[in-house]
Parts: structure tokens; sequence; C-alpha cells
């Protein structure tokens, strides 16, 4: 039997030992504290498409494992007030593949008083400081698909969306939802041509807002202060100008919850102790999570995620 | 039986579109927070076409079935090719649309491998290595070991391939199927 044998080579691992040492170099230097959260939480993330892993921890309760340390530590910004970064494991049910693994490694941190523009900055000195990036971009989501498929994401009909994603791809299904279409053209059509460099993509669609601010734009749409930075077409961060106000965030969880409705997932239920941080007063601060398995990938670690990581999924 | 997108592997065969496919690869793509789905790539095992669909992760399709059965081929009665299981002896009968491109490399009592949909013979794959008679060639070219010149040859089968430029009509050569590349001579 041979396949005891782990997936990432030395060298991966060596990669990997070193890259942490330089990001916890690069957070001292800028006096960002490096905090311990829980892995295990009573509530788990509301996103719709992010479905989270029980835990059975304890008789007759519901625990999750976290699919991010984005509560906890928000929890920690309401009572301190403090820049933070977390680098430790998150996890995600129903994810595996060639650049996911259901089990990875997060990198997520926090600035009060930045915004999302400002916190791109580090992301690229971060990124810039391990790798070495042929171009840096910003574009905005809607001069991205104006670009590179001709359509306003934000504008543009159901009926034209479905239209264009069909040209691409072979799709048999339908949906109502615009998010599933545009989700198609970005995974299919734009991320694939983005180039070697790092592209900040942001002012997402309101409807994509997740947890960041939304404010209109120049044009006067509104938009969602939310950023994904991608190197080589791989997505590598997700970034917001963080949702501050609590009442907004209880609306959030509540869309969130009538989307998981219409999916037909799992429900999970608010978060009350993060809607009480948040009502006690969370600083206006940027949030950004980095995945570092894909960091070690581009870094040229390996090709699949598996090959960073000591056991993945298949080999467990 | 039904198969979720996130059990996809390849060589896993399914129903689409009422034809039965392999799956070739199966790859999971999502936007951090967005609608995952699987680009999976499929080859229809009637008409052998390859392509990608799109498929939203979680959606499931049937199994066909599809098997694969190593057999020997016995002959060709000049609408049928004839195969049979060589423990148990059965016999299959396989028409040209399932045979295709295959027979210019079947050699009676050679092994190949039957793909068996429903029962009945859907593909013939020759073995990956045969060993074939040259039917036909130019004369060879005696001394000429060295130099890396090639020249068409005809085989028993029917395949032509490209074979050096000292071989000899008569003489047998090894050829892998999957390229048509000449391998060298059989050893006997």
């Amino acid at each position: 039997m041979s396949d005891w044998r782990p997936g990432a080579e030395l060298r991966a691992m060596r990669m990997r030992a070193d890259l942490y040492a330089r990001i916890r170099a690069f957070f001292h230097a800028r006096n960002v504290l490096e905090v311990e959260v829980p892995l295990i939480g009573q509530t788990a993330a509301s996103d719709p498409h992010i479905n989270s892993i029980g835990a059975d921890c304890a008789d007759n309760s519901l625990y999750y494992l976290q699919s991010s340390p984005e509560y906890f530590m928000k929890r920690l910004l309401s009572a301190h007030g403090e820049a933070i970064y977390s680098l430790g494991k998150a996890f995600r049910r129903e994810e595996a593949g060639g650049r996911h693994n259901p089990e990875f490694t997060m990198l997520e941190w926090y600035r009060p008083g930045f915004d999302e523009h400002v916190l791109m900055d580090e992301v690229e000195c971060l990124i810039g400081g391990v790798l070495t990036l042929p171009s840096v971009q910003r574009v905005s989501y809607r001069a991205l698909f104006l670009d590179k498929l001709g359509i306003d994401p934000h504008r543009a009909e159901l009926k034209e969306l479905k239209r264009k994603a069909r040209a691409h791809t072979d799709i048999h299904w339908d949906d109502e939802d615009r998010d599933v279409w545009l989700d198609v053209l970005m995974t299919h059509c734009i991320e694939p041509s983005l180039g070697a460099g790092l592209v900040f993509v942001h002012d997402y669609p309101e409807s994509q807002a997740a947890l960041a601010r939304v404010e209109c734009d120049s044009t006067g749409t509104p938009v969602a202060r939310r950023f994904e930075a991608y190197v080589g077409g791989v997505e590598l961060a997700n970034g917001y100008w963080e949702l501050t106000d609590a009442e907004e965030q209880a609306r959030r969880f509540e869309k969130d919850r009538s989307q998981r409705h219409r999916l037909g997932v799992a429900q999970v239920e608010a978060d009350e102790k993060l809607l009480a941080a948040m009502r006690s007063g969370m600083p206006a601060c940027a949030g950004v999570a980095l995945g570092v398995d894909r960091l070690l990938m581009l870094m040229g670690a390996g090709d699949r995620i598996g090959d960073v990581l000591s056991f993945s999924f298949e080999r467990l | 039986m039904g198969y979720s997108t996130s059990e996809f592997r390849s060589g896993l065969k399914v129903m689409l579109d009422g034809d039965p496919c392999s799956i070739l690869e199966n790859e999971f793509v999502k936007p951090g927070k967005g609608q995952a789905f699987n680009r999976v790539r499929l080859r229809n095992l009637k008409s052998g076409r390859v392509w990608d669909r799109t498929f939203k992760s979680g959606e499931s399709l049937e199994g066909a079935d599809v098997i694969e059965k190593d057999m020997e081929y016995l002959y060709n009665d000049g609408e049928f090719y004839h195969f049979m299981e060589p423990e148990s002896f059965d016999q299959h009968q396989a028409d040209m649309a399932a045979v295709g491109d295959t027979s210019k490399w079947l050699k009676e009592q050679d092994r190949c491998v039957v793909t068996l949909y429903n029962g009945s013979p859907l593909l013939v794959t020759a073995a990956n290595h045969v060993e074939l008679e040259i039917a036909e060639t130019d004369p060879g070219l005696k001394g000429d070991t060295a130099q890396g010149g090639t020249k068409p040859a005809t085989l028993t089968s029917g395949a032509v391939i490209k074979v050096p430029l000292f071989l000899e009509t008569g003489e047998v050569v090894r050829v892998d199927t999957r390229t048509g590349e000449y391998l060298g001579r059989a050893k006997d």
C-alpha cells in the first residue's frame, strides 16, 4: 500500500513553513496582532453558497467548523479595535477539486481606518513580497465585463446574461438568479483571460455584497465595496470595506435565509453575538481573506492544491 | 443509480441526452462567494464526440449500463465482427459502427477490449500494442539502419504505418494502436 504517503513533497512543505514565517514578519513589522480564534462555533456563515461542516461536540447541541474566522474576528475588533490577523484553517463542505479542499489554510486580516482601496495596497505589498508580479491592475467589475464581454453586469437583462453564458459553455439547466449567470461568465470566460499579473476586481453588484458596504459609484449605481484579488486567473483573496451597521447586518442575515430556503440548503441561525458586538460598536475597517494554499501553488509549490497539502481530502 | 457531480470520476459511465458517455475530466469551479459548478469533459461513447458541459454542483446523472470486457477477436463475416469472452466462451457480434477505425488493427485471435452497452457491443478498442505482419512495402534498403528515414508499409490488418527503410514485406512489427507509431520488430 503506497497511498499512505503525503501529497506534498518536502520542498513544498519547506516553502509553506517559509511563507508562514514571512507572513508573520510582514504583520509584525506593521503592528498587526496575530490572534487565535476558535475553529468551532455555535453558528455558521450565512452565505447562501457556503456550507459549513457540522461538529459533533456535545449532546443535543449543534456546532460547526468555521468556514472563516470572520465572525470571531469581528467580535474581537468590536471589543478591542486593534488591527488583527489570523493564520489558520477554515472548512467548507463539498468543496474539493484542483483549487479547493474542504479544509484549507486562510489568512484573514482587519485594518481599522482602512477602506478597501487602502487595503488593496497592503494586499499588493504582501503578495508582491512573495511572488514576482508582471503587472498590477485595478478594474471595476463593470469595466471588466464591458471589456471582456461587452455587457454591463449591473444593467444587462437576464436573458442577455443567459445568452452570453450559453454561447460560451454547454449548459442545460436554467436559473432566474442573475448572479448565477454572472458567476458562470466570471469563472468560465473572464477568469481564464485575466493574465499572469495581479488583478484587483472591485465594485461588485449589490446582490453580491455579502458583508461589504454598499454605496453608489460615480454612475449612481449601488455597488458593493468589495474586491477580489486574482493572480494568473486564480482567485486568491476577497476583501471588503466592512459593513458595521448591525441593523443592515441583520437584514443581510434575513436575505441569506430566504436565499438558502430558495436553494434548498440547510438553514443556519443568525449569529446574535456578532450582531450584539456590532451594536456595541465595531470600528470602521476593511478586511480581507487570502487562500494560503493557492498562494503556495502560485509560488510554484504545486499545480494542484493536493500538491501543497500534506494530506488532501482524497488522501485522508 | 445516480451519481452526483462530486462523484464524477474519470472513467465513470453516465447517461446524458439519452446516450452513454464516459467522463474524462471533472473540474470543480467556484467563486468564493458564488455558485459552485462542475466543468465536465465527456466522451459520447456512441459518436466518439468529446465536449465540455457545465453542471451546477450537486446535479446528478444516471449511471450507464456500460462495461468493458477483454475479448478475443474471432472473424469478420462481411457484415459483423465476432468476438468471444475467453472464460465463458460467450460470443458477441459487433457492427461496423461499433468497430469503426479499430478494424484496421484487428487480427484473428488477438485480444481487444469490447465495450458493452446494455449487453451489446458499443465500441471495440484494440490492445495498446499489437504485433502485425507487413503485407506490402517497398523493398528494404540494407545497411541503412542508422538513418532515420521511413517509408509507408501496409499491414495485413489494413493499417498503413511508417516503418524504417530496412524492413521487408513479411516481417512482423510491433505498433502502438493509439498513435499508429512503429515500436520495433516483433521478437519471435
